[in-house]
């Protein structure tokens, strides 16, 4: 597989991960699509790690200081989603309890 | 740190996302999923800060935008989740454009250029790529929280040409995209990024009010696209797979909300439909029709002497604030010996699930809360059905009038139960602009006042 070019293997991941998460999804049940939409906000947050990597190099730069700002920006996402996401699930209990 | 260990570790956090949204098939393990996802961002940013430099502005960088994520996660209400949504969308998409950007200005940090040589080539595609998804999702997105929130208004804005413009300045965008293939230069760059800020706004701003939660759902699923497009500039597949899986579940739920309202994308997509408060319709050549009305003290009388009560909350129950009250009258009910459930169709909030979220925020246990598609076939055994705050979805239209804009529209076939009763303010036609059938029918009963001031004199009606 030497001399694939990258892209290739990525596209393969990418379809790869669409099935994945095709057949994931179908499986949340309604009640949770609120939730869902949420936490998927917090995971696409993960663009946070492009953001750092841009921020990374040692000089600083426009190129740094721009990723600096979408560390800041991805953060909100990551932070928020997921504790909104905790505190509404929190507010699903079973009669009784 | 070795690449090698990096790889692995971020491998790890893409497995622990898959986790998080397989937690949510149920409740009872969707809270150790988002917890799963919570460890998967710590892994994905703990190993991604050991390669970087500029570690302690990183680091303050993410308390500052941390911080504010906590305070509005806590103090956000639930009614108003979609904007929420909508306004973290715009923040992936416009982190996207910033981390395009700075890949370009310094390719090769990302390892995407040699020292001295232009960007490569395949490189130079999944930049644009990533670029106008991402540029389109920040605007756009803005202009969804904008409506959705009430600072923009609900109705679609339409002109003529728009579709023309919006097509010209597609192949105008494409068109600088081939520029920069050729010509990698900020140029091209900067004009196509310009033009697909622009073409945001414009795609979004034809959509109506009542279609949010279909382009909410859209726009979730760009965000996931635009994410996914900077892991293939970056050769990240931790990002493309987190990226695909929002992805792939923003397209789901579009579909699920166009199905729901029996409304083709491409429809919704090219907008103009719901523009907010409706008046009857076809008022011109109105015959006056016949409806029964009765008091909260006769609504509680069928329900307190009923052996299954189902309740069909709308939009209308949370605009009114009577969640709480609902859940009161329901317990109360149960007390009696009477069977409650509640019924939700899927667009009777404002985002996908929406009403379920503000109904758990009331208290009442998921376990009463059923979906339409389980629920519909008992209406029939049901004594009363209590519809409150909802209109279209419970229209029988839907099912025998081919000439109703709503024909073929999944519907909660409320009008099979033996006595319906119907809580609104007025006869007022609901968001598709319709007269409803089931308010005149013999066994309707229709309340009108405020949703929560009625419940509140049902539960008074009650202890007695």
């Amino acid at each position: 597989m030497s001399g694939v070019d990258p892209f290739i293997l990525n596209l393969t991941v990418f379809v790869l991960a669409i099935f994945v998460g095709y057949h994931v999804v179908w499986n949340v049940t309604p009640a949770l699509h609120t939730p869902l939409m949420a936490v998927t906000n917090a995971v696409s947050g993960i663009i946070i790690v492009g953001a750092m990597l841009a921020a990374g190099p040692q000089e600083m730069d426009v190129g740094t200081i721009l990723g600096l700002v979408a560390v800041t920006l991805a953060a909100v996402n990551v932070f928020g989603g997921f504790l909104v996401t905790q505190r509404m699930l929190a507010m699903f209990k079973k009669k009784g309890k | 740190m070795s690449a090698n260990f990096v790889a692995l570790a971020y491998l790890v956090a893409s497995v622990l996302f898959i986790l998080t949204l397989k937690g949510l098939s149920s409740p009872v393990t969707s809270r150790r999923g988002n917890l799963f996802g919570m460890i998967g961002m710590a892994i994905a940013v703990l190993t991604t800060l050991s390669l970087t430099h500029n570690v302690v502005y990183i680091l303050i960088a993410i308390a500052i935008g941390g911080t504010i994520g906590a305070v509005v996660a806590n103090r956000i209400q639930m009614t108003a989740m979609p904007e929420l949504v909508a306004a973290m969308h715009s923040l992936v998409g416009l982190a996207a454009v910033l981390v395009a950007m700075s890949a370009f200005q310094n390719p090769v940090a990302y390892g995407i250029a040699l020292p001295g040589e232009l960007l490569h080539a395949t490189n130079r595609i999944e930049l644009f790529i990533g670029t106008f998804v991402g540029a389109i999702t920040f605007t756009g997105s803005i202009i969804a929280f904008g409506k959705l929130s009430g600072r923009i208004s609900g109705k679609p804005l339409r002109f003529t040409g728009q579709h023309w413009l919006n097509l010209g300045l597609g192949i105008a965008m494409v068109g600088f995209g081939v520029a920069f293939f050729l010509e990698p230069s900020w140029t091209p760059f900067l004009i196509m990024t310009a033009i697909a800020l622009l073409l945001g706004v414009l795609l979004i701003v034809p959509i109506g009010g009542a279609d949010m939660p279909v382009v909410v759902s859209m726009l979730n699923s760009y965000s996931g696209w635009a994410a996914a497009g900077i892991g293939f500039t970056l050769n990240n597949n931790m990002l493309i797979i987190a990226g695909s899986l929002v992805g792939s579940s923003g397209a789901i739920l579009s579909y699920i909300m166009c199905k729901a309202m029996n409304r083709a994308f491409l429809n919704v997509i090219l907008g103009g439909f719901g523009g907010g408060e409706g008046e009857v319709a076809g008022s011109g050549d109105a015959v006056q029709r016949n409806y029964r009305s009765g008091s909260a003290d006769d609504a509680g009388f069928l329900m307190g002497n009923a052996d299954s009560v189902i309740i069909v909350p709308g939009y209308g129950l949370a605009v009114a604030r009577a969640q709480h009250a609902i859940n009161e009258m329901s317990k109360l009910l149960t007390e009696k010996g009477v069977k409650v459930r509640y019924a939700i169709h899927p667009v009777a909030g404002r985002m996908p699930g929406h009403m379920n979220v503000l109904l758990a925020e009331a208290e009442v246990p998921y376990d009463q809360v059923v979906e339409m598609d389980e629920i519909n076939n008992e209406f029939a055994d049901t004594d009363v059905v209590l519809v409150i705050g909802a209109n279209d979805v419970v229209n029988p239209a839907a099912k025998t009038d081919k000439s109703s804009p709503i024909y073929g529209m999944p519907i909660l076939e409320a009008h099979k139960a033996r006595t319906v009763i119907v809580v609104k303010r007025s006869m007022a036609t609901g968001y598709a602009g319709l007269d409803n059938d089931l308010f005149y029918l013999d066994k309707t009963m229709m309340v009108f006042g405020d949703a929560k001031k009625v419940v509140e004199d049902v539960i008074k009606s009650l202890q007695h």
